[in-house]
């Protein structure tokens, strides 16, 4: 909402400066978003008449002016706008003038004497026209200083309004508020009856009631639609921002920003029969002012008159349609001032792609009782202005359907303890009052009757924001609050994600936050899922889809990071995925887990003196993810995943439970995705449940024992495909209570191995908590672990 | 006697003479071995008379001492002189930078939620958590915000396709829905309710996106229900929170009457630092306010007995306004080159 200043100023007058009554308003809730001069600064500067225009005796574009500025004699003024004429009045800088950037002094021209300088809009700031003088009124007063005569020592302010202050949308209702915040006296705008000079008039009818409860309409004939707009009609028009168009366009606008109150007006010529506000009849059309053609839901309301039968003129409230507009030719009109209902034109505007300021306006809740008011101003504005002879206001109400303002109770006690401020009866009725609303005291309570114009006061707390307004937030005090000091609970068997977040950083990986919409394509390349979740109004084509994982977004990142030259990328991002899952809790249909996926490509580690460079591989990132769980024993199996290389891909399993991925990035994505720049290895990724990753275990002491350990070696040729994991199993299986760890410390293949076979070199550490071992026991372990290797896996043992 | 000390002189002199241990030691040996000069002497005092055998044995007896007292003199040096040696040899250049693997870091957002939840846990406040495709009940009908209400257009708001009454949160404010309504559930056997204190930071989504806009963001809601939480309880918490965050106790923190269907009365809170580029200006920061008592309702809380603050705050506007950054869009885009400057 803009508006000027001068004009807010003509209603209510607080002797405060421009920014002290910005921060009334602001403070008050009706934030000050922008405060603008009108014009910037300029002195010397006058109405002026041109008396006579002569050619210039040296130049075919300049001509010589005879100027009468008010003071002394008429002043020589060379000038070359293309519009100077004789008799015209204009803006004339005197010598010593200051213009924004220039000061005007007394010159030659050509050889030729210019005492001044007469003025375009855009010399003067005011705007970009320079096509020539800036024409002035017939009436303006020669030798007046311009700034007054234009009223430029203006400021425009916007207001940045809160939907629940649609009252402010006026400058009645901000005047309004300037009143109760600041104790100014209000001068409302006059907005007496203009009683009916003939009897012309149009029956109303209420076909939906509760979406049209009250409608005035009256014809005004023999009005000059040519007639021109007042300058300060038009100024304060532009000031709002709105383009000043025809007197009567211009004169409904007004009164809407005066008021608040959205009017139309008809080309009465072009309507037949009765006016009926009613709902469209099943496929009906509408031509709009803006040529948009449309065919209004069932529950949208329309103006209607009965042309063939029945037609629509209008979306009630939102627009009016081409057909019954008015135009310059319009000799009379039909001005329609009604209240439609908050609920009934919520939505629609924004439905059919638009925004008009009547529809914000009723949308948001327009003064039920201000419709008389506004068609009796409007009419004396355009008698004013177009001349014309009014009909009798008809009315139509359906009181039933008109919004309800049922009282309110404030208790003052209750105000001061949900404010925490120190505020008395009488302190809280006399902020009261300054609203001016109907109010009732009952002892230390108040009954409060919200006004029309307000659709924010319904309960209790309502009231008690606006007494703190009134009060000022700022004289609420802000004490350092008091609780309960209970300690919150810390359990040890779960660690936090921020946790969590600082381990992966102190092993070189760096968070990043992704995206939680992705490509379409990422989805169906890194998890094939067949039910994506699809983004009904995604902001670009790339992010359409909800993630189901989180590889993709890193590949992104990636892929990013290469092209900035970036050659090692150590990533992880923390977030949530979103799977489609009938059972899932809490939003029906949507499985939503946290994960941790991490990202590794280039060097292991960051290239450096002393050590050799090498790629990052799969047991690096699996040696980080153990990592993540220090005390517990994760499993890995093989895993076929549509990221991942098939033959380096493994499924993460902690207690027997899948919780989670790694694995090498499949060369396919490799190669689509441009990272063959990494070189030959590609990058691995993991992506692991955030639920398994923040349990972790209370520590479970184990006695140490005071006998030494005897560790022995061994080592064993098994067939080449044979995984590690399963002949573990099955020694620790088997190995006798005394076998404490089986390490395994060597693989080797080649030389002086079969070339089908592996060598798997184990340290066997053995123990006894009670006695020193002897030897024959340990042989005895062993022996027995290379019985289990020989028999179930077809192990020989790998002479020295 | 005359030998003795001149025996003396002459393994002193040697002794000097030799830089290597091992010659060192044969050169002992030639006074002090088996056949060495001194024990040769020893050796001879038999054939001395008896009053001769005391005086001259003793004076042997120094002389091997001295003679050994020299040895030790040179031992040391010449270990000395080789450890001296060894340890030039192996000095390093310790400007060599270190091995090892390098360190990474958090997202400046998490450092920022980390901050917050630190601080708000040190008044007892807990973290809470909440689904990101949210309903539309909790989303926005149970925080007052009917269909069609127009502050629902204050949110442009994602939608998913074939998921009616399902939508990507547009705020963490569903997480009070449903904190209440768990608390409420848990303590239901009890005569009081006790006080709900918790903070839920997460990511938030809505349909915009510029310099200062991203679709995706984070929030973080805060929730203070209790018998006795007022309006001045929020500002004390909310400025005393804002001052700690910043490190800054001149920070001028001020609330001003905005509106939130789910909070009434309701407050924007601008800081203005008082030094930097900043300087003097007032930053909205932070929406909050008393929580609307049909939000209460909704969270199965008796709105009589009990109130409630709320407020909702963007921690990526913290970081951005914390460590001077202009551009949120740096945020989301995975460049390491920003993020590897907080470590």
């Amino acid at each position: 909402m803009q508006f000027s200043e001068h004009w807010l100023r003509s209603l209510v007058n607080p002797p405060l400066t421009s920014d002290a009554l910005a921060h009334l308003l602001t403070m008050a809730g009706l934030e000050v978003e922008e405060m603008r001069p009108v014009a910037p600064p300029c002195s010397g500067v006058v109405v002026a008449q041109v008396l006579s225009v002569d050619k210039h005796p040296d130049a075919d574009k300049l001509k010589l002016c005879r100027v009468d500025t008010g003071q002394g004699e008429p002043l020589q003024i060379v000038c070359g706008a293309p519009n100077v004429a004789a008799g015209m009045k204009a803006p004339c800088a005197m010598v010593g003038a200051e213009l924004p950037g220039l000061r005007i002094k007394q010159a030659k021209v050509r050889g030729v004497e210019s005492n001044g300088m007469l003025c375009s809009a855009r010399e003067l700031g005011l705007s970009e026209d320079h096509g020539g003088l800036l024409a002035l009124a017939e009436t303006a007063a020669v030798g007046q200083d311009i700034r007054m005569h234009l009223a430029l020592d203006d400021t425009l302010f916007t207001l940045k309004l809160t939907p629940n202050r649609a009252d402010c949308l006026s400058l009645q209702g901000i005047a309004r508020e300037v009143a109760a915040l600041s104790g100014a006296p209000l001068t409302l705008p006059p907005m007496a009856a203009v009683p009916a000079a003939q009897d012309n008039q149009r029956s109303i009818l209420l076909d939906a009631p509760q979406a049209c409860p009250r409608y005035c309409g009256r014809i005004v004939s023999g009005v000059n639609a040519r007639a021109a707009t007042p300058d300060w009609l038009k100024q304060r028009l532009e000031r709002s921002g709105i383009r000043a168009i025809s007197a009567l366009v211009d004169v409904t606008n007004y009164v809407m920003l005066e008021l608040g109150q959205p009017l139309h007006a008809f080309d009465n010529a072009r309507l037949e029969g009765s006016i009926r506000v009613r709902y469209p009849h099943a496929g009906e059309q509408l031509k709009l002012l803006n040529e948009q053609v449309v065919t209004p839901s069932a529950n949208t309301a329309l103006i209607a008159d009965e042309k063939h039968g029945a037609r629509a003129l209008a979306l009630a409230g939102i627009m009016g349609g081409e057909d019954s507009g008015i135009s310059d030719a319009t000799s009379e009109l039909f001005l329609e001032s009604a209240f439609f209902a908050p609920a009934a034109i919520a939505g629609k505007a924004r439905a059919l792609g638009f925004s008009s300021d009547a529809s914000y306006r009723y949308e948001r809740g327009v003064d039920f009782d201000l419709q008389r008011k506004a068609i009796e101003r409007a009419t004396q504005l355009i008698l004013d202005i177009c001349g014309g002879s009014p009909g009798p206001v008809v009315e139509a109400v359906s009181q039933t359907d008109l919004p309800q303002r049922a009282p309110v109770r404030l208790r003052s006690a209750r105000a001061a303890r949900v404010l925490g401020a120190p505020l008395g009866v009488t302190q809280i009725e006399k902020l009261l009052l300054s609203l001016g609303f109907p109010l009732r005291r009952e002892g230390d309570n108040f009954l409060v009757t919200p006004p029309p114009y307000r659709y924010d006061i319904e309960i209790e707390e309502d009231l008690i924001e606006e007494i703190a307004r009134l009060h000022g937030y700022d004289n609420i005090p802000s004490p350092i609050p008091q609780g309960r000091l209970a300690m919150l609970p810390l359990p040890e068997e779960r660690r936090t994600a921020m946790q969590l977040r600082h381990q992966l950083a102190e092993r070189d990986f760096q968070e990043v936050v992704n995206f939680s919409f992705v490509e379409a394509a990422w989805e169906k390349d890194f998890y094939a899922h067949p039910a994506v979740i699809t983004v009904t109004n995604p902001i670009a084509s790339q992010m359409s889809v909800m993630r189901s994982g989180l590889i993709g977004g890193l590949i992104g990142t990636l892929t990013a990071n290469l092209k900035r030259r970036t050659r090692r990328v150590r990533v992880f991002e923390i977030g949530r995925c979103f799977l489609r899952d009938a059972a899932a809790q809490p939003v029906a249909g949507f499985h939503q887990p946290l994960r941790l996926a991490t990202l590794c490509a280039g060097p292991a580690v960051p290239e450096q003196w002393g050590v050799e460079t090498r790629n990052v591989d799969f047991f690096d990132l699996k040696a980080d993810v153990e990592s993540l769980f220090p005390a517990q024993s994760l499993r890995f199996e093989k895993l076929a995943h549509p990221a991942l290389h098939p033959g380096r891909a493994a499924s993460i399993v902690l207690d027997g439970k899948d919780i989670g991925m790694i694995g090498e990035l499949h060369p396919q994505w490799v190669q689509k995705y441009e990272l063959a720049s990494l070189g030959n290895l590609a990058p691995v990724v993991c992506e692991i449940e955030l639920d398994a990753l923040t349990r972790q275990l209370l520590p479970n002491y184990q006695e140490v024992s005071r006998y030494p350990p005897v560790k022995r070696d061994l080592a064993l040729l098994v067939a080449r495909d044979q995984p590690l994991q399963t002949l573990l199993d099955a020694l620790r299986e088997a190995a006798p209570a005394i076998v404490s760890d089986i390490q395994l410390f060597d693989v080797y293949y080649g030389k002086g191995v079969d070339q089908n076979q592996k060598s798997l070199a184990f340290h066997i550490v053995m123990q006894d908590t009670e006695k020193t071992l002897a030897d024959s026991e340990a042989d005895l372990a062993i022996q027995q672990l290379i019985d289990i290797a020989v028999k179930q896996f077809a192990a020989t043992l790998r002479s020295k | 006697m005359h030998n003795i000390e001149q025996l003396i002189a002459q393994a002193t002199a040697e002794f000097a003479g030799i830089d290597d241990a091992d010659q060192l030691e044969q050169a002992k040996a030639r006074y002090l071995g088996k056949n060495g000069s001194l024990t040769e002497l020893l050796k001879g005092l038999g054939q001395l008379p008896a009053e001769e055998k005391r005086t001259v044995g003793a004076a042997i007896n120094r002389a091997k001492d001295a003679v050994e007292a020299v040895l030790n003199v040179r031992r040391n040096a010449i270990k000395h002189t080789a450890l001296e040696a060894q340890l030039a040899a192996q000095a390093l250049d310790v400007t060599l930078p270190g091995r090892g693997q390098g360190c990474g870091g958090l997202h400046p957002a998490m450092r920022t939620l980390e901050r917050i939840e630190q601080l708000f846990r040190s008044i007892g406040f807990e973290v809470a958590d909440g689904p990101e495709i949210e309903t539309d009940w909790h989303n926005f009908t149970a925080l007052n915000t009917p269909e069609n209400h127009p502050a629902r257009s204050m949110h442009d708001t994602f939608y998913l396709e074939n998921a009616p009454g399902v939508l990507l949160r547009t705020h963490t404010s569903p997480v009070q829905i449903r904190t209440m309504l768990t608390h409420v559930e848990r303590h239901k056997h009890l005569d009081s309710l006790p006080e709900i204190r918790i903070i839920c930071p997460g990511r938030v989504y809505r349909v915009d996106s510029d310099a200062t806009h991203s679709p995706m963001f984070h929030q973080v809601e805060g929730l203070w229900v209790g018998e006795s939480v007022s309006f001045a309880d929020l500002k004390g918490v909310m400025a005393d929170f804002l001052r700690r965050f910043f490190e800054s106790d001149d920070l001028k923190v001020r609330f001003r009457p905005s509106f939130f269907p789910f909070t009434e009365p309701s407050a924007e809170i601008d800081v203005a630092f008082m030094s930097g580029t900043m300087e003097g200006r007032w930053l909205e920061i932070a929406g909050c306010g008393m929580v609307h008592p049909n939000v209460l309702r909704h969270g199965g809380i008796d709105p009589e007995r009990y109130t409630g603050f709320a407020f909702g705050m963007g921690p990526d506007r913290l970081t951005m306004l914390r460590y001077g950054i202009d551009d949120l869009r740096l945020f989301y885009d995975g460049d390491l080159r920003f993020l590897s400057q907080f470590k």
